[in-house]
């Protein structure tokens, strides 16, 4: 069983690696007419919960929204950063000075005006509007101040000089701003709509004024959304796909390959493991995507717990075998293992930040991991208690817990309890400190490796094991204000490695995802950060 | 008459009870699930924290969240989704509820034909080879879960579909009536497979009754005998399961919604619940509990009408 699997494995990466696969075997794309409009048909995982920028916070409304709106810029093919309503920018470290396009409309026809700029992110950060997405703010002068409610929302760092020209002032330098202003929190709205609508702004199709190269026509509750092209968009002559419609709602991955594989769909952004030996039988046109996130073990550091023990935590790591883990685990030929909390595809100063900074494979040492085992015991006092791992309710969730369980109870004779809950129950817990060892996975906010070396910041949210290391506060500190690339990298790799020398987190994999795509369909961007997939730019040739 | 409209108001004041104990024990277990509907993996500043709070009441103690709670049920409210801040629970219920239902109706027609039918056929046909086929279709339907079949069909139809080049059977969606076929059909199977066990044993039992000698001495026709002296005696106990399966096939179908891709209520009441989404768990809850309720009263009521030897009334007099 296991050798078959292997063998299927094996073939399809033998597949992907020679430039995918053929293209010819699609009889469902052949028979499926070549209508006149060209309507791009696809699954979407869930329901936007509505579409209000300055309160969208999945995937799915960000998706949507990074179709029908634009920023100040966009990030394109490749994750550089190119004009969007702005044409153009100058900056000093703390101070940015965007030229707005005289083209850039709303869908209504009126133009894009630097106010609306200042109008939404002032609505952002005002506590009022109770947006989660508010920190991607903090960046800009007083955003802190105001969101705790010590300065008024007009304070905030952004003023319209003109109609056409947007000034930003930044609290500290930040070397990703420009970056931030792509994200659906940075989009401009218009006050009139949002004063006219109110809280019921973004809940339907009607309710809404967007500026991108998408309009949203129609919204059926839970059953299907229809983007149509928006003549009015500055750049409509690059768009090439008349609309955009998602057949369907679901989060089933076998429905979605259905779906697929009876023509009713242009691709699958994600196919289930499940499904891949089907695929490829099918000879269906598959790539591999990294899709951002990484996936990591956290230690628990709390008083009282044995995890803050530093030989059991290097026992542990050494012990993992990560290649057999993607094979048993995860499922996903090609997908490649952690080196360090910061994925393989994260820009650097110049280049990729890993290239830059490189880390050693991790690799599986049981004996060096029974040496640090036998010091943990000394230091413990004779005996490991049953540790307690705290993961979600997902088949991928489970299968991990019970490969790490065989893993560590045969290599060193460590037992683990699983304890696997639903993902709000997971959440509280993990808040809580009621674990060992939790399995979580962390996705970027933003372009740059700080969104991951993050996470080791003794106060960051998502540092569930309450890690605390003054040297690594340190570098964290020293990379916000260092405005020089290349030496701002150099902190966060030194942050990064202290952290991880202390055996802090255990970085497990990168994630990867395979997708497919009828073979006349070109131009899809996938981005690590919303909106992905990006249909800006797609088109349909024969 | 009077009696039977002390009997209706008796098991309706029951039903409200019923339901009122349901939504409590819902509301108690939900407070005492570690974590809470505002949680997110994104970090979240006090201040907002709080903020949302207050909004939901969720910094009141629990006995006056309650409070609140059985205020809003009282007017026929179940108050505003966590992750959908600007959807009501009834618009979700009002929105989505009709979906489920004209499926599950369906499929519960579905059911009821063929479970009667294969019943009564394989009953009558005792030992032979087609009770033993409807023995074996029964035990398939009945221990094959409805998401395996759901996903095995599915797959064979996008195969059909992809071979002949039409679409008459679609494979997902929502729409028109041939959007139906398929789920309704998936939905029914395990129901019509219970309800053809049901009919084929209670039918049995009366093949065999003295009356059923009777007529069949009189000379009647062996239609008739079936029709009016065998069927409709034996049609009672599924009768009897019909009320609550109607209610669990209208609401119950959140896998078959999902490969399916239908936008029924099923889902949200998934979604719901892990993502902790307390007003809608508790309005939806309330909304089946009630829904059964009212079924099982429909099927007692309809008892009366079908046998006129139960009386409805009971010995009241």
């Amino acid at each position: 069983m296991m050798n078959l699997r292997g063998t299927g494995s094996t073939f399809l990466l033998v597949g992907m690696t020679l430039g995918f696969l053929s293209e010819g075997f699609l009889s469902a794309a052949e028979k499926a007419p070549s209508t006149q409009p060209a309507i791009l048909r696809m699954v979407v995982a869930s329901e936007p919960p509505q579409l209000n920028s300055l309160l969208a916070t999945d995937q799915t409304s960000n998706f949507v929204l990074g179709h029908i709106g634009e920023g100040l810029t966009r990030i394109g093919a490749r994750g550089q950063i190119e004009p969007g309503v702005a044409e153009s920018w100058k900056n000093t470290p703390l101070r940015f000075t965007f030229r707005l396009r005289e083209n850039a409309r709303w869908n209504d026809g009126k133009r894009v005006t630097a106010p609306d700029f200042v109008h939404a992110w002032r609505a952002v950060v005002d506590p009022a509007t109770q947006s989660t997405t508010a920190f991607l703010m903090a960046p800009l002068k007083n955003a802190e101040a105001i969101s705790k409610k010590l300065l008024a929302p007009n304070t905030l760092g952004v003023r319209a000089l003109d109609d056409r020209t947007l000034e930003v002032e930044l609290e500290r330098p930040c070397a990703y701003f420009l970056g931030l202003t792509a994200a659906s929190t940075y989009f401009p709205i218009r006050e009139d709509a949002l004063k006219k609508w109110g809280t019921r702004y973004g809940s339907d199709a009607e309710l809404l004024i967007t500026n991108g190269p998408f309009t949203l026509t129609t919204w059926v509750h839970g059953a299907s959304l229809a983007l149509k092209k928006n003549p009015q968009y500055w750049n409509a002559s690059q768009v090439r796909l008349d609309g955009i419609e998602t057949a369907a709602i679901t989060t089933d991955l076998g429905a979605k390959f259905n779906f697929f594989k009876a023509g009713k769909t242009d691709l699958i952004e994600q196919l289930g493991r499940e499904n891949l030996p089907l695929a490829l039988r099918e000879g269906f046109r598959m790539r591999a995507f990294n899709d951002g996130g990484i996936y990591f073990l956290q230690f628990n550091f709390r008083e009282g717990r044995v995890t803050r023990n530093f030989h059991l935590r290097k026992a542990i790591a050494l012990a993992l075998d990560l290649e057999a883990y993607v094979q048993r685990v995860n499922g996903i030929p090609g997908t490649p293992v952690a080196h360090g909390l910061v994925p393989s595809w994260v820009p650097g100063a110049s280049g990729r930040f890993r290239e830059e900074f490189p880390r050693p494979a991790p690799r599986q040492d049981l004996s060096e991991a029974k040496r640090h085992l036998e010091l943990a015991r000394a230091e413990l006092g004779g005996t490991i208690p049953t540790l307690h791992w705290l993961t979600t309710d997902s088949a991928l969730a489970v299968r991990e817990a019970e490969h790490v369980q065989t893993v560590l109870d045969r290599a060193l004779g460590l037992k683990i309890r699983i304890d696997s809950q639903i993902f709000k129950q997971r959440l509280a817990k993990s808040k809580a400190g009621q674990f060992d060892l939790v399995s979580a996975t962390w996705g970027p906010d933003y372009l740059d490796p700080l969104t991951f070396v993050e996470l080791l910041k003794s106060d960051h949210g998502a540092n569930r094991g309450k890690y605390s290391s003054p040297a690594v506060d340190e570098a964290l500190r020293e990379a916000q204000s260092e405005t020089q690339a290349p030496r701002r990298m150099a902190a966060l790799a030194r942050a990064e490695k202290l952290g991880l020398d202390d055996v802090a987190y255990i970085p497990t994999i990168e994630k990867n995802i395979i997708w497919v795509t009828r073979p006349e369909l070109k131009g899809v961007i996938r981005h690590q950060l919303s909106p992905d997939p990006d249909f800006s730019r797609a088109r349909f040739e024969p | 008459m009077n009696g039977f409209f002390r009997y209706f108001l008796k098991r309706l004041a029951l039903g409200i009870l019923t339901v009122f104990v349901l939504a409590t024990a819902t509301f108690t277990a939900l407070h005492l699930i570690p974590g809470d509907p505002l949680l997110s993996e994104k970090e979240q500043t006090p201040e907002l924290r709080a903020s949302l709070m207050k909004q939901y009441h969720l910094d009141q103690p629990p006995l006056v969240q309650y409070g609140y709670f059985l205020k809003d049920l009282s007017r026929g409210e179940f108050g505003i989704s966590f992750t959908q801040p600007n959807r009501k629970v009834n618009d979700i219920i009002r929105d989505h509820f009709p979906v489920s239902a004209t499926l599950g109706l369906l499929a519960i027609s579905l059911a009821a034909t063929g479970g009667i039918l294969l019943g009564s056929f394989s009953a009558l046909r005792r030992g032979q080879a087609l009770d033993r086929a409807t023995l074996f279709w029964v035990i398939l339907g009945v221990s094959v879960p409805n998401f395996v079949i759901a996903a095995c069909l599915q797959l064979a139809i996008s195969e059909l579909n992809q071979k002949t080049g039409t679409e008459w059977l679609p494979v997902g969606g929502w729409g028109s009536f041939h959007h139906r076929i398929l789920p309704a059909i998936v939905l029914a199977l395990g129901t019509q497979a219970f309800l053809t066990r049901l009919m084929r044993s209670s039918l049995l039992e009366v093949v065999h009754q003295d009356y059923v000698r009777t007529a069949r001495a009189k000379g009647l026709s062996p239609l008739r005998i079936f029709f009016v002296h065998q069927l409709k005696n034996a049609v009672l106990p599924v009768l009897t399961y019909l009320g609550p399966s109607i209610a669990s096939v209208t609401t119950g179908g959140f896998v078959v919604e999902s490969v399916f891709a239908i936008p029924g209520l099923g889902r949200y009441f998934v979604q719901a619940i892990q993502q902790l989404d307390y007003t809608v768990i508790l309005g939806l809850t309330v909304f089946y509990g009630s829904f059964l309720v009212l079924m099982v009263l429909a099927v007692d009521l309809l008892y009366g009408l079908v046998d006129p030897r139960i009386s409805l009334e009971g010995r009241t007099r």
